[in-house]
């Protein structure tokens, strides 16, 4: 059994006293910077950066900065949860239902629905991880531009799922998203497009400062209208903890997430978010009462957040065994890893077996010590909500912009926070959901590149996206979808919900 | 955090001290600029050397990452720093390429800045697929120039050093190629490693560990001598492409007016970091090598920057690619 050896050699490494101090140091830490509005995995992992140089141990360092990487997330859920301000583009899902989940006073359940479907994820996508580690990696080498081209088409085409009002509405939203991806200079070409002018938006316009604006901003905008809204926030906060129908209806949506985040989380670029979306996607389409969705559904936070966690874990299966960050976050953990002097590529595993599996077994006891860190903390945050407004709408402001201006120290990106905070608010005066803009505003850009990749290298022939057959399965995929969403009696179902929806 | 407590110190100081004193340089923490994000090779070097230098200077040394616009935010923000030793910039080939590279900077490249040394020059190797057919450079440049229209040539977009490399490639030997541009190293090395595109031309820091793991296939690197990494991978040179050098060298700038003796201060503790066993022991690792005490000076750096503009002003004029 050479799984079980290395899984005991990774827990005896990631289990001595002092791997776990640090491991808990790094959860403790990312717990509290992430809960921070607007600070995400990336900024607290990027300012925690100099301090690997102090620790002397390259197991000890990663295995902290692999805490800080899922106690930001969790925490990014809790500002998503409380205060509708994703800190990282996974948990913009987890605001939708979750903040009105809070809204009705049950931000307790809301964050416990959160914690455990974290948990649970974490807890098989680790096991993943150490199965199938290395045959996870041959799939994902396998998606090439015109894969990834399939991929996003089946993604934009479900997005209309997000919408719990108007489908056309919806649509006009994620359009509007993907012209708002253009934005920066173009890959293939290197012109400039759409930055005004701009050198700040060279590189387009900054995901958190967009996401802060139209989800977080718009809506304490919308709080301070009249002191009747204002107190929503704050009335009736009732049952910290998910009652047992609570836990029979996240059961499902839990399994269904882990599964869907595992095998997208995989994929380089939009992993985690797809996997949030399609999550939500999923769950709003087998729901026995979808009309829930958008008001407080409890699927809604639980299928997402678990897709998020276990894409979380699983993205970092590219790294581990090819050397190659898929994500910024893993970028960092990969300058981090240079620093204590191991270079990241293919032969990890083999020439590393300690750290290797010591950082996967640490996985499972960071996402251990998270929610035990966690279940008592859901009273102390759900209390933030009762501190008064006029404090605790000037200190999110301040923390956003710290956040948001800390991951590049562009000042531009405050004026898009700035821009996008009013756009948001407008937009919710016309009933438009900001979910499937920002959808659209990180998948048009892969689109396009991947568009015009794969036909770079197919010389101009469409048929690129047909003959190859993991295309062409996401392409049938992304017509049935459409299929469905069209069928007459889905329709009713759909103009049911819309009905519904007009408080 | 760190960023805040840096800016907001700055401030005070600013404010306190009206006449700099290079006798009691340095007082306070230094912030060196890396115009990228954290965690690429850059940022990397950066931090080590920082840390290596903060040991001379008995002060703290913040990096601070201001990426975007290939690099160009962030020497503008250095360009327009206060120039009192206190602002610095870490920056590679890419100041002397977007020179070209970029027909409106807010800078002018030559005038803005004072030098304090190189850091290093990081090779690059020419790879590809690992079942790509031409087994060794000879071959690979034949069977290039066979069938230019099918040989698919990844780079990590405008600007990178692999697009530079590659320009340069094409040439020396004359050729154009299918050019396959990635956002970043990493999607591009990806699909290097799914046998979705066929070569490449990248800094040795990306790219060391997946050819010695045969990932994929190495043909020649672009440094004058052989790699002690890679004794086996010959020199571009030696396959005969004369002139074919291409190194992703890294210099540190002050902005223009720093007092000669905060720079020439700087640029012995610049030589003594690159001394530094861990800094040298990291460097091997990567494949690169820390500039030698001549390289790190001020004048060697003008020099370098000097020149390198020059090279690169035809390459990229004949390419007709530019980034706005």
């Amino acid at each position: 059994m050479e799984l079980l050896d290395n899984l005991i050699l990774g827990f005896t490494t990631a289990s001595t006293l002092w791997n776990l101090l640090f491991c808990l140091i790094g959860v403790l830490l990312g717990t509290l910077i992430g809960v921070l509005p607007g600070i995400g995995a990336t900024a607290t992992i990027a300012m925690l950066l100099p301090i690997t140089f102090q620790i002397g141990d390259p197991v000890s360092a990663l295995i902290m900065l692999a805490g800080v990487y899922y106690g930001a997330q969790y925490g990014g859920s809790t500002t998503a949860i409380l205060i509708n301000m994703p800190g990282e583009s996974s948990s913009a899902v987890t605001a939708i239902d979750g903040y009105q989940m809070a809204r009705s006073g049950r931000a307790g359940a809301a964050l416990a629905t959160a914690a455990i479907g974290s948990f649970f994820a974490g807890t098989v996508s680790t096991f993943l991880i150490a199965l199938f580690a290395i045959p996870l990696t041959v799939v994902a080498l396998k998606f090439g531009a015109a894969e990834f081209v399939s991929l996003m088409v089946v993604g934009l085409v479900s997005s209309v799922a997000l919408a719990h009002g108007s489908v056309v509405k919806a649509m006009g939203m994620v359009v509007l998203g993907l012209l708002l991806g253009l934005v920066g200079t173009d890959v293939i070409s290197g012109a400039p497009r759409f930055n005004l002018g701009i050198r700040e938006y060279a590189d387009g316009l900054n995901f958190v400062a967009v996401a802060v604006g139209v989800f977080g901003i718009a809506e304490m905008l919308r709080n301070l209208e009249n002191e009747h809204d204002r107190s929503v926030l704050i009335r009736k906060v009732h049952g910290l903890l998910p009652t047992r129908e609570d836990f029979r209806r996240m059961a499902a949506p839990i399994l269904r997430g882990t599964a869907l985040g595992s095998v997208l989380g995989i994929l380089p670029g939009a992993g985690a978010i797809l996997g949030s979306f399609a999550s939500y996607t999923v769950e709003k389409r087998l729901s026995n009462h979808p009309e829930e969705f958008g008001k407080g559904a409890i699927e809604g936070v639980a299928g997402p957040e678990s897709a998020n966690n276990a894409g979380a874990q699983t993205s970092f299966i590219p790294m581990l065994t090819l050397g190659i960050p898929t994500n910024p976050v893993m970028a960092l953990m990969a300058g981090a890893m240079i620093i204590q002097g191991i270079v990241p590529g293919p032969n990890v595993a083999t020439e590393q077996p300690s750290l290797f599996w010591g950082i996967i077994a640490s996985m499972w006891i960071g996402n251990l010590l998270l929610i035990v860190l966690n279940l008592p903390l859901i009273g102390l945050w759900v209390k933030l909500l009762t501190v008064p407004y006029y404090i605790l709408f000037p200190i999110i402001m301040a923390f956003c912009s710290i956040g948001v201006y800390s991951v590049n120290s562009n000042v531009y990106d405050l004026y898009v926070v700035a821009f996008f905070g009013i756009f948001g608010y407008a937009l919710m005066k016309m009933r438009c959901e900001p979910a499937p803009l920002l959808l659209g505003f990180v998948l048009g850009p892969l689109l396009e590149e991947n568009l015009r990749r794969a036909m770079i290298l197919s010389k101009g022939d469409p048929m690129t996206f047909i003959t190859r057959p993991i295309s062409a399965t996401l392409l049938v995929l992304a017509a049935a979808v459409l299929v469905i969403v069209f069928l007459p009696a889905v329709k009713k179902k759909r103009a049911e919900v819309f009905v519904e929806e007009s408080a | 955090m760190k960023k805040l407590l840096a800016a907001f110190a700055a401030a005070t100081m600013l404010a306190l001290a009206s006449g700099a004193q290079a006798q009691t340089y340095p007082d306070r923490p230094i912030t060196v600029v890396v115009p990228f994000a954290a965690g690429g090779p850059t940022d990397t070097v950066t931090r080590l050397v920082a840390e290596a230098m903060s040991k001379d200077l008995g002060q703290q040394i913040v990096v601070e990452n201001v990426g975007g616009a290939g690099g160009t935010l962030g020497a503008a923000r250095v360009a327009k720093a206060e120039p009192d030793g206190y602002t610095l910039l870490l920056h590679h080939i890419g100041m002397a390429t977007s020179a070209t590279l970029y027909r409106k900077l807010p800078y002018d490249t030559l005038q803005a800045f004072d030098y304090v040394g190189l850091v290093t020059d990081v090779p690059m190797t020419i790879v590809a697929r690992k079942d790509f057919e031409p087994a060794d450079i000879k071959s690979l440049l034949d069977y290039v120039k066979a069938n230019k229209d099918n040989v698919t040539l990844a780079n990590a977009g405008i600007g990178a050093a692999s697009h530079l490399c590659g320009m340069m490639f094409m040439s020396a030997i004359q050729t154009p190629l299918v050019t396959v541009p990635y956002k970043g190293t990493g999607p591009a090395m990806t699909d290097l490693l799914g046998g979705q595109v066929d070569i490449m031309c990248d800094q040795t820091t990306n790219t060391t560990k997946q050819i010695k793991a045969g990932t994929i296939k190495a043909y020649a690197v672009t440094s004058p001598k052989r790699l002690d990494v890679l004794p086996d991978l010959p020199t571009a040179e030696e396959a005969g492409l004369a002139g074919f050098q291409v190194g992703i060298w890294h210099g540190i700038y002050a902005p223009k007016g720093t007092p000669a003796e905060i720079t020439e201060r700087l640029s012995k503790s610049l030589q003594l970091a690159l001394k530094d066993a861990n800094v040298a022991a990291r460097f091997a690792e990567l494949g690169t090598a820390p500039s030698t005490d001549a390289e790190a000076t001020p004048a060697a750096l003008k020099t370098k920057l000097e020149s390198e503009i020059a090279r690169w002003k035809p390459v990229i004029e004949a390419a007709g690619q530019f980034a706005d």
